[in-house]
């Protein structure tokens, strides 16, 4: 059974941190990270699923993707990993790029870390920190796809309520 | 089942514009101040009771206030919503996404996939 168990935000330090624990170990919820073809099936916002083109899953490595929107438009985006401790921690960027994959220096970077910790029932409890450099970047990077999927989502999820 | 502290941010927000005199006030003093006892002639409620209003605006940054003299003046803080909170909760949403789809893909069999 997945949980989400915790949700912190700083918005001094522009910090978002979410906590989920899942039955499964954590060398298995680490192949969600380390394994490609697991990773894009979950990386992409809704209605942008994600196809992940090269992944370089070491420290200093990177990972290059791209998701597609309902209209067919691509969206690019990297990963370099700045460290990874398997199955305990990866720390990565995470930044926009151009149709080539290039990366944009034009655009703002994220730095990711997932942290998983092995619970007293042998399952996992994943912390996931994402720092932005500035409320602009927060925007960007909404504005680029996500938006129009997530708002999306936060509808739906009116509707529950 | 879940238990599910959502961030404290969000839900100031969600709890100050879930209420008609509160998103009423917001609207009231968007484009101008608007002092407490002004706003209070436009609903049925003691000048306290609408400084409470005021208050819980306050505390999820919705609006700003200053003193003048003796009275209080209110301003709509859009920045506060658009910015800052609405961005950490689209985050937070996108995030609850792929948990969700994380999940998805570790409920399935081990034999299917590359593992």
């Amino acid at each position: 059974m997945m949980a989400i168990t915790n949700v912190r935000t700083d918005e001094d330090a522009l910090t978002l941190s979410i906590e989920s624990e899942f039955a499964s170990s954590p060398t298995r919820v680490w192949q969600v990270w380390a394994d490609p073809r697991q990773l894009e099936r979950w990386w992409g916002p809704p209605t942008y699923p994600a196809t992940v083109e090269t992944h370089e899953f070491v420290a200093g490595g990177s990972v290059g993707y791209f998701m597609t929107g309902p209209g067919g438009d691509r969206v690019h985006g990297w990963w370099r990993l700045l460290t990874i401790d398997e199955p305990h921690s990866i720390e990565f960027e995470d930044g926009f790029a151009d149709a080539n994959g290039a990366p944009d220096p034009q655009t703002p970077v994220m730095i990711i870390r997932v942290t998983l910790e092995e619970t007293s029932t042998h399952g996992t409890r994943m912390t996931i920190m994402t720092t932005f450099a500035s409320i602009d970047d927060m925007h960007y990077v909404m504005s680029r796809g996500m938006k129009e999927g997530m708002s999306q989502a936060i509808s739906q999820l009116d509707t529950m309520v | 089942m879940v238990v599910d502290n959502r961030s404290l941010r969000s839900d100031r927000v969600f709890h100050a514009l879930a209420d008609p005199t509160r998103r009423d006030i917001m609207r009231r003093c968007f484009t101008e101040e608007s002092s407490v006892s002004a706003l209070a002639r436009h609903y049925p409620m003691s000048v306290t009771a609408v400084q409470k209003h005021v208050n819980v605006l306050e505390k999820a940054e919705l609006v700003t206030k200053r003193k003048a003299g003796r009275e209080q003046l209110v301003l709509a803080n859009p920045l506060g919503l658009r910015r800052a909170s609405e961005l950490f909760f689209e985050f937070e949403q996108l995030w609850r996404h792929r948990i969700e789809g994380i999940d998805a893909v570790l409920r399935e069999p081990p034999s299917e996939g590359t593992q």
